[in-house]
């Protein structure tokens, strides 16, 4: 056995006599890292650059099946998923890797700006992390499109259209976006090519310059209150620390960074088991309308965010909160690099942290259920509460069949069920008097078609009429205070000591 | 070469070696020779510097091919099918190849979009996209209206906007009737940039007046008919 040593030895000493790279390596692995950053805060960002190599073997391992191809593309997914022996896990894998990586990258993010680690000398550090964080989202959006499905080929059409709205060159950019003047082979190959060469290609040189620095600056120490940042100081203090706390950043801390990557994988591996691949769903046919397209989980705030916001003010805020936000976190550790790194003194910086948590968790949640789409198979599929048809006159009936004749109930819910992009319609008598409902019927308003042109007199009649038997026998029918002037005849509701 | 031999400091000095015949010069002879190479760099950097200005010309003309194309209009007219395909007062669904396509684009080369024959040659022909971001709008007869199921924006029959966050009507293809054939003028993905109005809608009944009516076109059908424009298919 030692001859096998001493041999092994030899080829080590024949390999590091040309290449010279080993004793950098091991320096670089073994350098002192103050012991306080030897914690399980801080190894999200290892772990996101292990699921990066997770991504580049599984894509590469993809890669070797899938047709980038517009009239190939689904097909060649159907085939991994059910031909190729284990393609569906590879492309469970390669999906969930994705979902986690964001996450990961995400939870990286908020740490190191919570820990304060963008300060003064790290700030090129955090300029090139929103860069990586940019390229990861790159990577998402471009990874949904190469999955050619119809989520993909509509999710196209939106971004299409996006950019459409560009003031003058718009229609030049959408050209550029596709490929040509509509959403066909050029588009799907131009995001192959950033998906698979154009991104990687910089998303892994951007990580070589971050770790780079991360090497040449020292890991961010952990952060005290009242220990103050300041470029006079800093560096000669975080010497100072590494020498009378530094451990070896491997085996001492590492081992951390390395149960966690490993956690990780382990998770996913575990979601890509149970859960398996995402999609495709149906073909990338325009043909097929019947469909209800949606973005990956990352976007689905975006998708809130568009169907939320008042039409006019859409375009800039899709063009200018970008700049603005982008711009904002690029300037952050230029305008303020000194100062208190503890989260306990800054108070303003963990307030952004939870309302931009909570916002994008908010609108995610909207964005999984969509309560702004019109469900489009209500009508034919959610029928009306048997209950709401007892002891009805066979007017109010023909009212109800009308009610869903009319896809009323595609954003309109009666018993829970149906679209809730309008008010449900239980109890709608209790809010709304005959007259107020003809006349929303009719002439639409509040986010409202008009039905005027849809609805004959008589059908409008016995559509308003069941939904005045609609209200909670409890609370009294809606009724107009200024019918009482006219007639002599008082709602039997109205409670008499109201005026 | 006996890979014993070299170690890594007699490689070094390989190179070193090539700067023997300055270790001799006087100082300035060196300095000028130093200035010189440096100076040759220098025009070796401009050299390279104009090559590659040269180089990017193609490629930057490369990358921007789809977005200056304009020798030729994305735009021909395609047929939708016969007239009487379309059911007066009725909106139908209807699909075509679009005029502008590469081998590969498999199913995403064929369109779809709502006909609405309002009566005789009067039609409309509406982009499957809603004007909001794209998605494709599902007509719902009893209701007379299109919806979006991506953000719920709604348009009337004729194309209108009912509700919802689209800031404007449906996007409209100009149409003209050939012979009994209705004939569209697509190609490109309607988009707010590409298509900035809805109220240019255009009946055309080639070879006959637009005021002579339903009556004239049957008869049209088997004339030689001029097309509209030069990259207009006959």
């Amino acid at each position: 056995m030692p001859g096998m040593k001493q041999a092994g030895l030899r080829v080590y000493q024949w390999f590091e006599d040309r290449l010279g790279l080993g004793k950098p390596i091991i320096d670089a692995a073994e350098h002192d890292v103050p012991a306080s950053t030897a914690s399980w805060w801080y190894v999200f960002g290892s772990a996101a650059t292990v699921l990066l190599v997770l991504q580049i073997v599984t894509g590469v391992l993809l890669g070797l099946v899938y047709s980038p191809s517009a009239g190939q593309a689904w097909a060649s997914l159907e085939f991994l998923d059910h031909s190729v022996r284990l393609g569906w896990f590879l492309r469970a894998l390669h999906g969930w890797g994705s979902d986690f990586m964001i996450a990961i990258v995400l939870i990286h993010l908020a740490q190191v700006f919570l820990f304060g680690a963008y300060k003064f000398p790290r700030e090129l550090t955090w300029i090139v992390g929103v860069f990586l964080l940019l390229m990861t989202l790159g990577m998402a959006f471009t990874g949904q499109v190469l999955r050619f499905d119809q989520d993909a080929y509509w999710g196209l059409g939106i971004g299409a259209s996006i950019v459409s709205r560009v003031p003058w060159i718009g229609g030049s950019l959408v050209n550029l976006m596709l490929g040509g003047p509509i959403i066909a082979g050029p588009t799907l190959t131009r995001f192959f090519a950033l998906h698979v060469f154009i991104i990687p290609g910089v998303l892994l040189a951007l990580v070589g310059l971050h770790l780079w620095m991360v090497l040449r600056l020292g890991i961010n120490e952990w952060p005290m209150p009242g220990r103050v940042v300041s470029k006079a100081t800093y560096t000669r203090n975080y010497q100072k620390l590494t020498k009378d706390t530094g451990i070896a950043f491997v085996p001492d801390a590492a081992w951390k960074d390395a149960i966690f990557a490993g956690a990780i994988l382990l998770a996913v591996m575990a979601c890509a088991f149970y859960f398996g691949p995402f999609g495709p769903t149906g073909q990338p046919d325009p043909t097929i309308i019947q469909t209800a397209p949606k973005p990956d989980f990352a976007f689905l705030w975006i998708f809130a965010v568009l169907a939320y916001l008042p039409p006019s003010l859409e375009t800039p805020v899709l063009f200018i909160a970008p700049v603005l936000i982008v711009g904002a976190m690029l300037l952050l550790p230029l305008v303020s690099n000194q100062g208190e790194k503890h989260w306990s003194r800054r108070p303003v910086a963990v307030l952004m942290v939870a309302v931009i948590a909570v916002t994008l968790g908010i609108l995610t949640h909207l964005g999984t259920y969509t309560p702004w789409s019109p469900i489009m198979d209500a009508w034919t599929a959610d029928p009306i509460p048997t209950v709401y048809l007892q002891d009805r006159t066979p007017l109010e009936r023909q009212g109800a069949l009308l009610l869903q004749d009319k896809q009323c109930r595609n954003c309109h819910s009666v018993g829970g069920k149906g679209g809730l992009r309008g008010p449900a319609l239980d109890g709608v008598a209790n809010r709304m008097t005959e007259d107020q409902i003809i006349r929303q019927v009719l002439q639409g308003g509040g986010n409202m078609p008009a039905y005027g042109n849809a609805l004959s007199p008589s059908e409008t009649t016995a559509l308003v009429r069941f939904l005045t038997t609609l209200r909670s026998e409890n609370q009294p029918a809606a009724f107009d205070a200024s019918r009482k002037m006219v007639t002599s005849e008082l709602p039997p509701a109205v409670p008499t000591g109201a005026h | 070469m006996n890979p014993n031999e070299p170690n890594p400091q007699q490689i070094s000095q390989g190179d070193q070696s090539r700067e023997q015949p300055g270790k001799n010069e006087p100082i300035h002879a060196k300095q000028a020779a130093h200035s010189r190479r440096a100076f040759l760099f220098k025009l070796s950097l401009l050299a390279n510097g104009a090559v590659g200005a040269v180089l990017a010309v193609p490629i930057v003309g490369y990358l921007l091919g789809p977005a200056l194309r304009k020798k030729s209009p994305d735009e021909s007219w395609v047929g939708l099918g016969l007239v009487s395909g379309f059911p007066e007062g009725e909106t139908r669904l209807a699909t075509f190849r679009n005029p502008v396509t590469t081998a590969w684009d498999g199913q995403t080369g064929d369109i779809p979009c709502w006909v609405r024959r309002i009566s005789g040659t009067t039609f409309q022909v509406f982009a499957i996209n809603c004007a909001h971001l794209g998605c494709p709008v599902r007509w719902f007869s009893e209701s007379k209206l299109f919806l979006c199921p991506c953000h719920g924006g709604a348009y009337y029959e004729d194309g209108s906007r009912a509700s919802g966050p689209p800031e404007r009507g449906l996007f409209e293809y100009e149409h003209r009737i050939v012979g009994d054939a209705l004939e569209i003028s697509a190609g490109k993905m309607p988009t707010l940039a590409a298509r900035v109005s809805n109220m240019q809608t255009l009946t055309q009944i080639a070879g006959v007046g637009a005021t002579n009516g339903a009556a004239g076109v049957q008869n049209q059908k088997s004339q030689n008919l001029e097309p509209r424009c030069v990259s207009c298919r006959g």
